[in-house]
């Protein structure tokens, strides 16, 4: 052994650049993968119109789409959080008969086509409807074709995601702290709060920013259980696809403009909260 | 049951292939030391007393209030884990305002009590660090402080010293047993070391296999251990036997029974113990003074502080400590054939 | 449930789900069937034909196919059905298509200015407007009139897509102000709404309504006149193989080929 192999025991003094062999058997799978990822990216930009940027951002059609799409993608993390957490506290700290079919319902919507969730969303929620029916039978309200019918359907595509994430951190957390807090005094909802929150803090944003990105390019669910109205339901991802029926150009304009914004967010977002560590 | 205890309990907990069954009593800021060695039960013991545990039997009442059936959060408990466990995302501060705070005192005023208690601790410069941040010596006394904060009636400490070094160790420690000291309610103490014990403790309860297996005072634990456990943990010579006025049958494991005499008379069954610096080691049968003398073979040699430890084998196996120079006087090695001699009086001898 | 007696069987229903919901699948994915039917093919003994069509002509060129196969032994006629810009810009970025037959003349003159079309399209077939309500009219609608009403929730096609212009353009020409709830992305989007009477009214092709069966009933109007959809279709310049692309056309536009277009529901040119 002469102490060139990357397990040639401890560290030997006087060979420090040993320590910072670049890991070449995990950087070029690592390459490909972030090369694919972001290839196609590549192929939007080679083919935007840049001179039109600017002024299809003005275009009110598209303002109105880009807040739309941010605020119900919003509002839509937001009435994730509030139900998904606890679902995902259930999910990780209880015992209940039939937990594991709960679990592997709550996945249904990532696995379905979300065209498919849609038209779900219709048959239960429409005004014709399981659940519709009596609720259009009873106030006259119906819910499609209604911005809250576009935070439907991101929630029913994107809670999931949170739900996930956020179970797989209260599993990895050390439930020692909950017992530690529990001996000072605080009850079962100030642990919850005070002590389980924060320490899941990480992987609650990450959930909350996979949802929300998941919301913000919801698509398929979205045009099935909301329409396409501008200013109502019509979201990016759906101007966007309309766009497409005219213009390729055009589309490649809107999809830019989602995602720069998108990515100047969850950047902004990164930097503020989560911060360095 | 003592009206006046600060504690009484009496903790079973069944689990498969372990059963606890321990009673324990303190008196109010008496400091009380659950013994053993691990998987014994001692810490099951002290969750099941803060509630953490549920006790399958038993009963756990602080100071006459009956708390058997009190969740955790409402136990007047203060625990100190084993890593401390505080909690990363607050200050020192907050983590010791945290208590007060659970049981509705408003934040300014948790956090003047905080501070207060973290000065008196002497830690204020650590007010505002985060745990991460912190020595262990200083984030096991922000843990004291922080289940102490809450004005607990009943103190648990589960193996308070064990994350620390042997070098700080001993710091802490005294200073601990300091704020023990402070403290007016009762308080159990979870140890596998017996200096702990010995320095912290005003009463040692051993727990070997669930089970109690002596209780008392720390000096007497020291002087009279009643378990092989216990007398390796105060390293005394211990055997068991039968005691007709000053002459005592002991059994060992093999061979027939060796005669131990002793000072004072006993009669029925007792234990004998006596220190390993007792013994003295001659080469031919000792005549005089030493009433005991066993023939023995040296199975193993070890420094012991300045002494030197002597492994015997013999019809009484036993430990001697002898001085570096009385070894080589005797020019004694292993596997040699020597007479191990114990004065009577060096002998302890009492009711098993 | 306290007013199941109003509602349709239960049985229907679920039914009607299932089959909704089928058929939302198999939209996913309509391509694949012809990638592995082009692997199988033997290309030595067999020619392939492959046509790009616009989605409303699925059913009728499907058969036609059939009758083309057997009158030219060893092709193959393998299909792309979508929508007609999806297609156009397919054929553009180079797709291995033979022949292009669009739903409309405006995205086939694109095709045309582009270069990726030899020769000149024609007209094949025609599309005209219906209004589509669910089965039993439940908002007893009449004319187009009745889709101004307050009441009534009228789903359009989105104006990017040929059925949103074809009804706007009907709607002007009626002078009728409609406030649709949703401007569908394409007609089989907004006949899906009218099958779940989410929606009381779409305007639709009468093709469409036709396939749509017995979930759906059409109502013809006037003003649909001036909202004809003509159907081009042409040669692909890139095609390798003309001869076999110009006789498909020529099956198309033939009075056997018309036949089968009015079976479905198509008017002649």
């Amino acid at each position: 052994m002469t102490g060139t192999g990357p397990t040639s025991g401890p560290p030997r003094r006087g060979r420090p650049a040993a320590r910072r062999r670049f890991p070449w058997l995990l950087a070029v799978p690592a390459a490909l993968g972030f090369a694919f990822l972001i290839l196609p990216f590549l192929g939007l930009l080679a083919r935007t119109p840049w001179s039109t940027l600017g002024t299809r951002l003005l275009m009110p059609e598209v303002r109105d789409a880009l807040l739309l799409s941010l605020g119900t993608a919003t509002v839509t993390t937001a009435i994730a959080l509030v139900l998904g957490v606890p679902l995902a506290w259930l999910l990780a700290r209880t015992e209940f008969p039939g937990r594991g079919i709960v679990r592997a319902l709550v996945t249904v919507p990532l696995v379905i086509p979300p065209v498919v969730g849609g038209v779900a969303l219709l048959l239960a929620l429409g005004r014709n409807g399981v659940v519709g029916r009596p609720l259009y039978e009873w106030t006259g309200y119906s819910l499609p074709f209604t911005t809250a019918a576009v935070v439907v359907a991101q929630l029913f595509v994107a809670m999931p995601f949170l739900v996930i994430s956020v179970e797989g951190a209260l599993r990895g957390a050390d439930r020692r702290y909950e017992e530690a807090a529990a001996t000072l005094g605080a009850s079962r909802a100030t642990i919850f709060r005070r002590v389980t929150l924060p320490m899941v803090g990480p992987g609650v944003l990450a959930g909350a920013v996979l949802c929300w990105s998941r919301a913000l390019g919801e698509f398929g669910a979205t045009i099935m259980f909301a329409g396409n109205f501008p200013g109502r339901t019509q979201t990016m991802p759906l101007a966007v696809y309309l766009a497409m029926q005219q213009s390729p150009e055009g589309a490649v304009v809107l999809s830019l403009v989602l995602l720069v914004v998108s990515l100047a967010i969850l950047i902004g977002l990164r930097d503020r909260w989560v911060g360095t560590p | 049951m003592r009206p006046d205890a600060a504690l009484s309990a009496r903790l079973v907990v069944e689990r498969a292939g372990f059963r606890l069954d321990a009673g324990l009593e303190a008196d109010p800021g008496e400091v009380v030391a659950l013994l053993g060695p691990n998987g014994a039960g001692k810490s099951t013991a002290l969750r099941a007393l803060a509630g953490l545990v549920p006790l399958s039997s038993g009963h756990v009442t602080v100071e006459g209030t009956d708390l058997t059936t009190t969740p955790t959060e409402h136990r007047p408990i203060g625990m100190v884990f084993q890593d401390y466990l505080l909690f990363g995302h607050m200050s020192a501060l907050d983590n010791v305002a945290f208590g007060p705070r659970c049981q509705g005192v408003g934040r300014a005023r948790a956090r003047a009590l905080a501070a207060d208690l973290l000065d008196r601790f002497g830690l204020s410069d650590q007010a505002r660090l985060r745990p991460r941040e912190l020595s262990g010596g200083q984030a096991q006394r922000v843990a004291l402080a922080r289940a102490l904060a809450a004005r607990p009636r009943l103190l648990l400490l589960d193996e308070p010293l064990a994350a620390l070094d042997a070098h700080t160790r001993v710091a802490v420690r005294s200073r601990l047993r300091g704020d023990l000291a402070d403290f007016d309610g009762a308080t159990v103490l979870v140890t596998h070391d017996p200096l702990d014990a010995m320095v912290l403790a005003d009463r040692v309860t051993v727990i070997e296999n669930g089970a109690v297996v002596q209780q008392g005072r720390p000096a007497d634990i020291a002087r009279r251990p009643r378990t092989a456990y216990v007398a390796r943990l105060v390293g005394l010579n211990l055997y068991r036997g039968v005691a007709s006025g000053t002459r005592v049958e002991v059994r060992v494991a093999d061979g027939g029974p060796v005669e131990v005499t002793i000072a004072e008379r006993r009669y029925g069954d007792v234990f004998v113990a006596f220190a390993p610096r007792a013994v003295a080691l001659y080469r031919e049968r000792p005549g005089g003074s030493p009433r005991n003398a066993w023939p023995a073979r040296i199975d193993g040699v070890e420094r012991f502080g300045d002494q030197v430890r002597v492994h015997l084998d013999g019809d009484l196996p036993l430990s001697a400590d002898v001085t570096p120079a009385a070894l080589a006087e005797l020019g004694l090695g292993v596997g040699d054939r020597i007479w191990a001699g114990v004065k009577a009086m060096e002998i302890a001898a009492y009711q098993a | 449930m306290p007013d199941r007696s109003g509602s349709p069987a239960p049985g229907r229903r679920a039914a009607l789900a299932a089959a909704l919901l089928l058929s939302v699948v198999a939209a996913c994915a309509p391509v694949e069937e012809g990638a592995d039917g082009a692997t199988s093919t033997d290309a030595s003994a067999e020619r392939t034909l492959t046509v790009f069509a616009a989605a409303s002509l699925t059913g009728s060129f499907e058969e036609l196919a059939e009758r083309f196969e057997d009158g030219h032994a060893g092709t193959r006629v393998e299909f792309n059905f979508a929508g007609s810009s999806d297609l156009a810009a397919q054929i553009a970025a180079g797709a291995p298509a033979d022949v292009f037959a669009s739903a409309n003349t405006s995205t086939m003159r694109r095709a045309v200015e582009t270069g990726a079309i030899a020769g000149e399209p024609e007209v094949f077939a025609r599309n005209v407007m219906e209004i589509a309500v669910p089965a039993g009219n439940p908002a007893r609608i009449e004319d187009l009139d009745d889709l101004a009403r307050a009441d009534v929730k009228v789903a359009l096609c989105a104006e990017e897509v040929p059925c949103g212009t074809a009804a706007r353009t009907a709607l002007e020409e009626a002078g009728v102000q409609v406030d649709p709830v949703t401007l569908e992305q394409d007609v089989k989007a907004a006949l899906t709404k009218v099958r779940l009477n989410e929606v009381d009214a779409a305007l639709v092709y009468r093709t469409d309504v036709r396939e749509a069966g017995d979930a759906v009933e059409g109502i013809s109007f006037p003003e649909a006149r001036s909202a004809v959809n003509d159907y081009p279709i042409a040669v692909v310049a890139e095609s390798a193989q003309a001869d076999l692309a110009e006789a498909w056309v020529g099956l198309v536009t033939s009075d056997e080929g018309r036949a089968v277009l009015l079976d479905a529901g198509f008017q002649a040119p």
